[in-house]
């Protein structure tokens, strides 16, 4: 199975520099990594997909990113439920022909055709991942041209903000207040 | 604005925020991109002691000396391009050694950045993975708080070095000075502080469990100030500890309970006790390869308790039983009022037999026509006051410190451990002598590391640091030299080294210099050394061939090791 692993970071220069430097120091791979911003002004969420299976090694992972300044929270949604969703358009080759049986096809995926050009297709597609296998798996019989792919995106299901269990929550009440660095820990936010 | 607030350049406001932080001295060397600091520098004279260095690397381990004898944050400072990536070295000897540190670069003008301006370098980007954090200031209203923040976040947590790179612009322009009281707020940044109830539960009933317990004491417990938590722990429970090589001083060597140093060059006698122990009680380590030997067999009946401050470090190397992520003065707060007293009377007794066997192999009662480096050590541990600061470089003479300096007190002891960097000792130790006033420093130090940062004889003899430097010279990057006869069947391949006459050298720099050839001279030439106000020098010509026992082998399991020969059978080379 694929870590999915939400991460909460300021938004500052050079913050995903620091989270894809650990990644390389440790020859992990990381398959995607989207990036924007929160509900919170001044942090970034982005959501990580690595190859790596084993736990304890998954863990490792999550306790070094935690460790960079700029790192809010780190939550591996790898064994929670969660929604993940991708974003893709492609270009295909298809003339007038064609244009037509892709049409349904497309609309069979819900997804549209954004670009259209004498000999050429491009669609939009949204959803699991899996769904974008499918359909891409569909297009290439009529010769795929270019994808773009644009990462997993994950939210976990439910009314929480998992990102609540770390310091987040105390940085939003105190803005503009002084709270001490570990007020979390003993409960007090003046 | 604010009555209290003065309009000030970047530059000044830098001395302002070092005051402010409470440092006494900067270790530094000025450049092209950093003279508007050293210009104003003249104005805060007489509140901030700079100590010009002979060459940037220098600098970085003065500050690292000063913070490992004092426990505050070193600081040292260069220019853009090569005086920061001279640092590099310093600043990653501290990473690994998890020291204090704020490095403080100039670089070029914020609106040349990135166009490869003249001795322009990345520094941020290079030292990314080497420093706890770094800032690049790219604005002067940003400077004051990117100090306060730094300063936090190197001694806090696990202590480490920070970088903060200031573009010349940034330290010409202009801003009002505020320094802020209010705590520093960084929202990903909380260090742990206490166990959970549960885990003082647990690690109680592991440790008035155990039968054969081992307190596996490491550098954390310097950094927590949990020295008497750990003693306490040792006696109200009879757990005999070993210290790592950055764990020593922690607890005195002359406890009856203190097994020596565990690892590569540890005791025998630790090395089997962790073998066979059946609780490891870690506090503030972190398993490094050079302490366990092959994972696989380390310490295989054994449930382990690990403490430690930082969390990456748990279940990283070694895999344990119950993690504690806190600080290990606060946890051994909670755990130690819970402890059963216990006497182990047939786990001690085991122990001292350990103990019995390893002194009788002991180099000291060799009759040897040379000096042996062991010899020489004990030597100086003999006649020197038992609150010495000892500065070891990095090789065999540092694993011989470890092994025949008995270190009684914590900070008295100051190596380069996890980086194993070469060169450290000499600046080091003129870093400590910035703190350490009444007390006396000894460098000890290879004839390969000397050479390595030797111009820092330079700022040694301009600030007359009081430090005296017993080099260990056997002609050989010794260390190495052992490696090749071991196991590269003694193919000495560039590990043969020659030397300047260090006298001569001691000389030309300005400062005393003596040679030692023979054990009955050791006594009298430390006299002349430490008699003398300011550095001195002795060289002690030593055997060639000596090696460090025991020693376990790279990737061989911890109680695989190879002995000295007993020395009714001493197979060791003597003289050439």
């Amino acid at each position: 199975m694929k870590q999915v692993l939400i991460v909460l970071v300021e938004d500052k220069p050079g913050v995903l520099n620091r989270i894809a430097n650990l990644f390389r120091r440790r020859n992990f791979n990381i398959e995607s990594i989207v990036a924007g911003h929160s509900e919170v002004p001044g942090t970034t969420r982005l959501t990580i997909v690595t190859d790596e299976e084993e736990r304890l090694r998954r863990n490792i992972i999550r306790q070094d990113l935690l460790k960079l300044i700029n790192v809010i929270e780190v939550v591996d949604v790898t064994e929670q439920p969660c929604i993940i969703r991708e974003y893709a358009l492609i270009k295909i080759k298809s003339d007038g022909a064609t244009r037509g049986e892709v049409g349904a096809l497309v609309d069979m995926y819900r997804g549209r055709i954004v670009d259209v050009g004498t000999r050429s297709l491009v669609i939009e597609v949204t959803g699991e991942p899996s769904k974008l296998d499918s359909i891409i798996d569909v297009l290439s019989t009529y010769g795929i041209i270019e994808i773009m792919r644009a990462g997993k995106v994950a939210i976990t299901r439910g009314a929480e903000n998992p990102a609540d269990n770390g310091g987040l929550h105390l940085w939003k009440n105190s803005r503009g207040k002084a709270v001490t660095a570990n007020a979390h820990k003993e409960g007090k936010v003046s | 604005m604010n009555k209290s607030e003065r309009i000030l350049t970047g530059a000044e406001l830098l001395w302002e925020c070092l005051i402010q932080e409470g440092v006494e001295v900067v270790f530094g060397y000025p450049g092209g991109a950093n003279l508007p600091i050293y210009d104003t520098l003249t104005a805060y004279r007489d509140r901030v002691r700079h100590v010009l260095v002979r060459h940037e690397q220098g600098a970085a381990h003065m500050a690292d000396g000063y913070a490992r004898v004092s426990g505050k944050v070193g600081v040292a400072m260069a220019t853009s391009g090569p005086g920061a990536t001279n640092l590099v070295t310093g600043i990653a000897t501290a990473m690994m050694d998890s020291s204090p540190m704020v490095c403080i670069t100039g670089q070029v003008a914020a609106t040349a950045l990135g166009g490869d301006a003249f001795q322009e370098t990345d520094i941020t980007g290079a030292t990314l993975p080497l420093t706890k954090h770094s800032y690049l200031v790219m604005n002067v209203e940003e400077l004051a708080e990117t100090f306060r923040e730094a300063f936090y976040i190197a001694r806090t947590g696990r202590p480490g070095p920070v970088l903060i790179d200031i573009p010349k612009d940034v330290q010409n322009a202009r801003t009002a000075f505020n320094y802020s009281a209010e705590p520093i707020n960084l929202p990903g940044y909380h260090p742990p502080e206490k166990a959970s109830d549960e885990a003082v539960t647990t690690a109680l009933d592991m440790i008035n469990n155990a039968e054969q317990p081992v307190i596996l004491a490491g550098h954390g417990i310097l950094m927590s100030h949990a020295m008497e938590d750990v003693v306490e722990l040792m006696e109200q429970a009879s757990v005999p500890a070993t210290p790592t090589l950055l764990g020593l001083g922690t607890i005195p060597a002359s406890h009856p309970l203190n097994l020596g140093m565990m690892g590569m060059h540890g005791t025998a006698c630790a090395n089997h006790a962790i073998q066979e122990a059946d609780l490891l009680i870690a506090c503030g380590m972190r398993f490094d390869d050079r302490v366990t030997g092959k994972l696989a067999t380390y310490s295989p009946h054994s449930k382990k308790i690990h403490i430690d401050i930082d969390a990456s470090e748990l279940n990283k190397n070694v895999r344990v039983d119950l993690a504690i992520n806190a600080d290990l003065a606060t946890v051994l707060r909670q755990i130690n009022p819970g402890i059963r007293k216990r006497k182990r009377e047939a786990w001690v007794t085991k122990i001292a037999e350990w103990q019995k066997d390893a002194s009788q192999r002991d180099i000291l009662q060799m009759d040897s026509p040379v000096l042996m480096g062991g010899q020489v050590i004990r030597t100086i541990w003999e006649g020197t006051p038992e609150d010495a600061v000892i500065v070891s470089d990095v090789g065999q003479h540092q694993m011989l410190t470890a092994q025949y300096y008995a270190h009684e007190h914590p900070h008295t002891f100051i190596t380069s451990g996890g980086l194993g960097t070469m060169g450290f000792s000499l600046p080091a130790a003129i870093g400590a002598s910035f703190h350490v006033k009444d007390k006396e420093i000894w460098v000890i130090v290879g004839d390969g590391g000397f050479q390595m940062n030797v111009q820092e004889l330079g700022p040694a003899v301009q600030e007359g640091a009081n430090i005296n430097i017993a080099i260990i010279n056997n002609g050989y990057l010794g260390m190495v030299r052992q490696w090749q006869q071991l196991f590269y069947e003694a193919r000495y391949t560039e590990t043969p080294i020659s030397s300047p006459d260090y006298v001569k050298l001691a000389e030309a720099y300005g400062l005393p210099g003596y040679r030692v050839e023979r054990r009955e001279d050791i006594p009298s030439a430390m006299d002349s050394a430490r008699s003398h106000q300011g550095p001195a020098l002795i060289d002690f010509v030593v055997e060639k061939h000596d090696m460090v026992f025991p020693m376990v082998p790279a990737g061989a399991s911890l109680h695989e090791m190879i002995r000295r020969p007993h020395p009714k059978h001493a197979t060791i080379e003597v003289g050439k």
